[in-house]
C-alpha cells in the first residue's frame, strides 16, 4: 500500500540555508535577502510525501519494482533491518518557478532560494522520519539514517524503479525525466530501515564518506 | 441517444476504481495495468460489467497509461483495442437497462511539461494524439481526460482529442489539499481554459474523498458553463491487517456525492478505492430525488482569462493590462528584441507585475525579425515565470496562431475587428484554443466618428462571432481612444460608444488609454482624467502604463470611491509608496546620507536602484565608456578579488554584478547602438538533457558585466543547435554547464562536434559534477570552477585574440 501525506511547513533552519548557500560564518549583511526569500518562497511551497513498506530478502537484498537491489550503502544505513520505508516527497512544482524566475533576473536570490530548498526537502524528510519514529516507538523500533539513489553504490538508475513502485506523478506530483532528474527539483526519494536497535545513529554527514564535500559540517 | 445528447438531460453515473481492483487481483505495484487487457480480459470485463451492472453510464476503458512514452506503437495499439474490445464485451454482456457508454481513458504521461520538466508541449500533443486515434478507430463513444495534475498537459491532452477525432471530450483534474493543482492552477484558472477550449464536462476526480473535495467542486459550479465532473476517492486508504482498506464506505460516499448532484453536479462516479457497490449505492441514492430530467445548467456569462494558475475575471473593478512590452517608440526594448536578449523582457514583464498590471500585452512586431517565432518563444518564457495572463498582440494570424498554441491558459486575443477578414482569421482561432478577444470598432469603411457607427459595428462584430459559436462574453470592446489634438470631439465619441457598449449591449471594454494626448504636452495629465471617466462610462480593462503615477493615481482613487476597495487597504499601501517616493525623492535631491555612496560605492556593496541613479548622475559629465572603464569595472575586479580570497561570498558577487547591470542598463540607454564597445562573442549554453540553468545565469551575468557578448542559448540545448550558434557567430569562446553526471555525455558529444564544425572555438566547462581530470577527459580546453574563474579565462582568450 503506497501512503501519501501532507505536512504543515517544518520549522526553518536559518543555519542550513546559509550551510547551502555557502555563507556559513557570513556576517549579518545576507539577512534581509534570506528574510525576503524566506518570505516569497513560503506561500509555494507545499509539502508532500509518500511511502510504502518493502521487506528485505534474507540475504539483504530488497526488491524494488522489478530490481533487486544489492546495495553495500543500503546495507550499511539500514543493517540489520528486516524492513525498510521507501519514500519519495517534493516542496512542489510553484517554488521551481520561483526559481526560475530569479535565476533569470536576479541570481543572487535565485542562489538563496536554492539553499531554502535543499534546507525545506531535508527538513521534511527529517519532519517523517521524526513522525515515523513516534508511530514506530511503540513496538520499539526506529528507523536507521536513509540514504538515496546516487548515494556510494546505489544507482541513480533505481529512480526508474522507485517512480513506479511509489506512483510519485499520482500521488505527489512527483516525476522523473530522460536523465533521471527529478521534477520538481526540490524532491527526495530514500531508503530508511526499520531496526530494533534503540540507539540513534550518528549524523548525517559524519556517516558519509565523502569526506572533501563543500558542505559538510 | 449519443453521449452528448444524454449529458445535455441526464444526471451521467461514471464507473469507479479500476487499479485497486486490479491488485487484488494479483497486479504487481509497478507492474502496467493495460497489459492485462491482453493477458487478463476476462478480469477487466468483469470489472467493467460489474459497473454497467450496478448503473454506470460510462466506463472508462483500462488506458490510463497508455500512450508512446510506455508502449511501442505496435504494442500500444493491441493494448487500446484490447482495452475497447473488453468495455465492449461489458456492455453486451451487461443486462443493465440505462444507456451505457464507452469511454477512452487518458490518463497523464507522469512527465512533467517544459519548462518545469523535459517534456516537449508538442511532443506531449503528439504521444497523446496517438493514443486518441487508435482508441477512436475502436469506436468509443467518448474520451475522458482524468487525473491530470498539470494545466499544461491538459491542453496538450484536450487539444489532442480536438484535432484527432469529433468525439465528445470531458476533462477531469486531480488537486492538492491547497485546492490547487499540483504545478498550482486554480479551479477557476482551469474552467477558464477547459470550457473555453470546448470541453464537454469538466471537474474533479482522485486527490481525496467528496468530503475534501466539495469546496473545489463548488468552486466549479461557480464558474462552469458546462455540466460539471464529481470523481472522489473512497477517502484515504489505511492498512488493516495486510489489507488496503478505505476509510469512506460506500453509504457515506454515496450520501456526500449525491448531496453535491443536489448542488448542481451533472456526472459522478468513484476513483481510487471505489467499486462497484459504491456506484450502485450511488445510483439508488441519486435515483431517490433525481428527476427525469436533469435542469438546465445556468450560463454564467463572465467574461474570464487566465494564466498557468490564476483567473482574471472582468467585472465593475478594473483590470490594468500593462503595455509595455512593446517596442513601438522603445529603442532599449527594440534592441533586446534584435540582440534575443529575454531576460530583459522578462524583467519588464516582472517589473509591471510588480507595479499593479494584472494582465501584460506582449507585442514584439518588429519589420526585421521573425515574428511568429519570436512571439512565441516570449510568451512561453514569460509564462514560465509569471503568473499573469497575457495578451497577444499581434497583427499576424500565423503570429497569433504559434502563440496560442503553446499558450498555457485562457489569452487575451489583440485584437479582432469588424472587417470580415479579420473575423474569419480571428474566430476559427478563438474556437480552437479558447480565448477572449480585444474588438476594435473599426471595419473596412475605417473608425466612425460617431457613437452609432461604432455601436453598429460592436453588434456586427457579436453577431458574426455568435455565428462561429463564440459568445459576447468573450469579446471585449476597445471604441478606440483617438487624439484629441486632431480632433476635438475624439474623447466624446469614445466615452458615449463605451457607455452604450457596457450598459446597453452589456459587454465589457478596453481603451488603449493614452491615445487620447497623442500630440499634446504633459500627456499624462489629459490621460489620468480621461482614464477617469473612461472609468465612470463603463472602462472594464485599460491597457496602459503602469509605471504611470498620475494613471495609477486615478486607479486606485476611483476604486475608493465606487466602494470596489475593501477597507480602502489598496488605496492606503498604495499611498504609502507614493509617499515614500517623495522621501526618495528629496534625498536625492539633497540629502546627506547618499552623498556619501559612490557608484564604486554601490556595485560593491550590492545596492540596484543606487547604482542606476548614480550612473545616470555620471552620465550627465562623464563619457559612457570612462564610467564603464573607471568606475564600474574596478568594482567588479575588486569584489571579484575578494570574492576569490574568501571574503566575499557567492550572493555577495551575484549582487554586485547586478547592482553593475543595472548601472549598465542606464549606459546603454543612452549610448548609440553601436556605441558599445564589447568583447569578443561567447556562446553559452546548459546541455542536452539538463534543464538545471542557475549556474550558467552566474557565469552570463558578470560574463556581460565584463563586456562580453554573450549568446545565450538557455538550457537542455542539443549539441547541433550550440555548434550553428558558435558556427554563425565565429565565437571564440563557448561555455558549456551540466549539474548531472547523467548529462556530462551530452556535454562530451557537443565538444566533439564542436571540434568539427568549430575547431578554433576555446570550450570552457564547468557545473557540479566537474573536475578539472573529468573536463580533460572529455576534451574540454578549460575547467572553471566559478564564474569568476570563468572570466578569468576568457579575459584571457579575449587578450589573446
Amino acid at each position: 500500500m503506497i501512503r501519501t501525506l501532507s505536512f504543515d511547513a517544518p520549522s526553518w533552519d536559518r543555519c542550513e540555508i546559509m550551510r547551502y548557500a555557502r555563507i556559513r560564518g557570513a556576517n549579518n549583511s545576507y539577512d534581509s535577502l534570506i528574510d525576503d526569500c524566506i518570505r516569497e518562497s513560503e506561500p509555494l511551497l507545499t509539502y508532500r510525501l509518500c511511502y510504502t513498506v518493502l521487506p528485505v530478502n534474507t540475504d539483504g537484498s530488497i526488491m524494488i519494482g522489478n530490481e533487486r537491489v544489492a546495495s553495500q550503502t543500503i546495507g550499511k544505513a539500514i543493517r540489520d533491518s528486516k524492513q525498510v520505508i521507501l519514500f519519495a516527497a517534493t516542496v512542489g512544482a510553484p517554488f521551481d518557478r520561483l526559481i526560475a524566475r530569479y535565476s533569470r533576473v536576479e541570481p543572487s536570490k535565485a542562489l538563496i532560494l536554492q539553499a531554502i530548498g535543499a534546507e525545506r526537502i531535508e527538513s521534511l524528510c527529517d519532519a517523517f522520519c521524526d513522525q515515523m519514529n513516534t508511530e514506530l516507538n511503540d513496538t520499539g523500533k526506529r528507523l536507521t539514517r536513509r540514504v538515496s539513489p546516487g548515494y556510494g553504490d546505489i544507482p541513480l538508475r533505481l529512480q526508474k524503479e522507485i517512480f513506479a513502485v511509489l506512483d510519485c506523478p499520482r500521488k505527489i506530483g512527483l516525476t522523473l525525466d530522460k536523465s533521471l532528474l527529478m521534477s520538481p527539483s526540490k524532491s527526495v526519494t530514500a531508503i530508511a530501515g526499520i531496526t530494533n536497535e534503540c540507539e540513534e545513529q550518528a549524523d548525517k554527514c559524519a556517516a558519509c564518506d565523502k569526506t572533501d564535500c563543500a558542505y559538510r559540517k | 441517444m449519443n453521449f452528448k445528447e444524454y449529458l445535455q438531460q441526464n444526471i451521467v453515473i461514471l464507473d469507479g476504481g479500476m487499479g485497486t481492483l486490479l491488485q487484488e487481483r494479483g497486479l504487481q505495484p509497478g507492474e502496467q495495468p493495460e497489459r492485462w487487457n491482453l493477458s487478463h480480459p476476462e478480469d477487466i470485463t468483469a470489472i467493467h460489467k460489474a459497473y454497467f451492472d450496478n448503473g454506470s453510464n460510462v466506463v472508462n476503458t483500462n488506458t490510463f497509461g497508455a500512450n508512446l512514452l510506455h508502449y511501442d506503437e505496435a504494442e500500444l495499439t493491441e493494448v487500446i483495442r484490447a482495452a475497447v474490445a473488453n468495455a465492449q464485451q461489458a456492455r453486451e454482456l451487461s443486462k443493465a437497462p440505462q444507456e451505457k457508454f464507452i469511454a477512452l481513458d487518458i490518463g497523464p504521461t507522469g512527465r512533467l511539461l517544459k519548462p518545469l520538466g523535459d517534456l516537449d508541449f508538442e511532443e506531449a500533443v503528439a504521444v497523446f494524439a496517438k493514443t486518441v486515434q487508435i482508441g477512436a478507430d475502436c469506436g468509443v463513444d467518448l474520451v475522458m481526460i482524468e487525473t491530470m495534475n498539470d494545466s499544461y498537459e491538459t491542453k496538450a491532452a484536450l487539444l489532442a482529442v480536438k484535432e484527432n477525432c469529433d468525439l465528445p471530450v470531458i476533462v477531469s483534474n486531480a488537486y492538492t489539499d491547497k485546492g490547487k493543482l499540483m504545478t498550482g492552477a486554480s479551479p477557476a484558472a482551469m474552467t477558464a481554459m477547459l470550457e473555453s477550449m470546448g470541453a464537454d464536462a469538466i471537474g474533479v476526480n482522485c486527490s481525496f474523498g467528496p468530503d475534501k473535495l466539495q469546496p473545489i467542486v463548488e468552486e466549479y459550479l461557480r464558474c462552469a458553463s458546462i455540466p460539471v465532473i464529481l470523481k472522489a476517492n473512497a477517502g484515504m486508504p489505511t492498512n488493516v491487517g495486510g489489507k488496503t482498506l478505505y476509510n469512506i464506505l460506500p453509504p457515506s460516499f454515496a450520501d456526500i456525492t449525491a448531496r453535491m448532484v443536489q448542488k448542481g453536479v451533472r456526472v459522478v462516479g468513484g476513483c481510487c478505492g471505489t467499486t462497484p457497490d459504491y456506484i450502485g449505492e450511488l445510483c439508488n441514492k441519486i435515483k431517490a430525488f433525481a428527476p427525469d430530467r436533469a435542469e438546465r445548467i445556468i450560463k454564467k456569462n463572465t467574461t474570464v482569462i487566465s494564466s498557468y494558475t490564476e483567473a482574471v475575471t472582468f467585472s465593475d473593478d478594473p483590470v490594468l493590462i500593462g503595455e509595455r512590452i512593446n517596442p513601438t517608440g522603445k529603442k532599449r526594448l527594440k534592441e533586446a528584441l534584435r540582440n534575443n536578449e529575454l531576460d530583459y523582457i522578462l524583467s519588464e514583464g516582472l517589473k509591471q507585475q510588480s507595479a499593479g498590471a494584472q494582465v501584460l500585452d506582449v507585442n514584439v512586431g518588429l519589420p526585421e525579425i521573425d515574428e511568429p517565432a519570436m512571439l512565441t518563444k516570449v510568451v512561453y518564457e514569460l509564462q514560465a515565470i509569471i503568473d499573469l495572463p497575457l495578451q497577444i498582440d499581434t497583427s499576424d494570424p500565423v503570429a497569433m496562431e504559434s502563440a496560442l498554441r503553446i499558450y498555457n491558459g485562457k489569452p487575451l486575443l489583440n485584437s479582432v475587428n469588424g472587417k470580415q477578414e479579420s473575423m474569419d482569421a480571428i474566430f476559427p482561432l478563438m474556437k480552437k484554443y479558447g480565448g477572449t478577444a480585444i474588438a476594435l470598432m473599426l471595419d473596412e469603411n475605417g473608425i466612425p466618428d460617431t457613437v452609432e457607427g461604432r455601436v453598429a459595428i460592436a453588434k456586427k462584430i457579436i453577431d458574426t462571432a455568435a455565428s462561429y459559436g463564440i459568445d459576447k462574453k468573450d469579446l471585449v470592446f476597445d471604441t478606440l481612444a483617438m487624439a484629441v489634438s486632431a480632433d476635438n470631439n475624439a474623447a466624446k465619441v469614445t466615452l458615449g460608444s463605451l457607455n452604450i457598449i457596457r450598459h446597453q449591449l452589456g459587454a465589457h471594454t478596453s481603451l488603449g488609454v493614452s491615445n487620447i494626448s497623442f500630440g499634446l504636452p504633459q500627456r499624462d495629465i489629459v490621460n489620468a482624467t480621461f482614464f477617469a471617466l473612461a472609468l465612470e462610462n463603463g472602462l472594464s480593462a485599460a491597457i496602459m502604463n503602469p509605471f504611470s503615477a498620475e494613471m495609477m493615481k486615478t486607479f486606485y482613487a476611483y476604486r475608493v470611491l465606487k466602494g470596489l476597495d475593501e477597507n480602502c487597504s489598496d488605496y492606503i499601501a498604495f499611498a504609502d509608496t507614493v509617499q515614500n517616493n517623495i522621501i526618495i525623492g528629496e534625498k536625492a535631491a539633497g540629502g546627506k546620507v547618499d552623498e556619501q555612496l559612490t557608484l564604486h560605492g554601490a556595485v560593491t556593496k550590492g545596492l540596484k536602484e543606487p547604482a542606476a541613479k548614480l550612473c545616470k548622475e555620471l552620465l550627465k559629465t562623464i563619457e559612457p565608456l570612462t564610467i564603464v572603464n573607471e568606475h564600474i569595472i574596478p568594482a567588479l575586479d575588486e569584489v571579484g578579488r575578494d570574492y576569490e580570497q574568501g571574503r566575499v561570498y557567492l550572493p555577495g558577487l551575484l549582487m554586485s554584478a547586478e547592482a553593475a547591470k543595472c548601472a549598465f542598463e542606464e549606459i546603454k540607454a543612452t549610448m548609440s547602438d553601436s556605441g558599445g564597445k564589447t568583447k569578443c562573442a561567447f556562446v553559452i549554453a546548459t546541455v542536452h538533457g539538463d534543464i538545471h540553468d542557475i549556474g550558467k545565469n552566474i557565469v552570463k551575468l558578470l560574463l556581460e558585466n565584463y563586456g562580453f557578448a554573450v549568446s545565450d542559448l538557455g538550457k537542455d540545448v542539443a549539441p547541433e543547435v550550440i555548434v550553428e550558434e558558435t558556427v554563425r557567430l565565429h565565437a571564440p569562446l563557448v561555455g558549456l554547464s551540466a549539474l548531472m553526471t547523467t548529462t556530462v555525455p551530452a556535454m562530451e558529444e557537443t565538444i566533439r562536434q564542436l571540434r568539427v564544425a568549430a575547431p578554433w572555438a576555446k570550450i570552457v566547462v564547468g557545473g557540479a559534477v566537474m573536475t578539472k581530470e573529468y573536463a580533460a577527459s572529455i576534451g574540454a580546453d578549460q575547467y572553471a570552477k566559478d564564474a569568476m574563474d570563468t572570466v578569468r579565462y576568457a579575459e584571457t582568450v579575449n587578450g589573446e585574440l
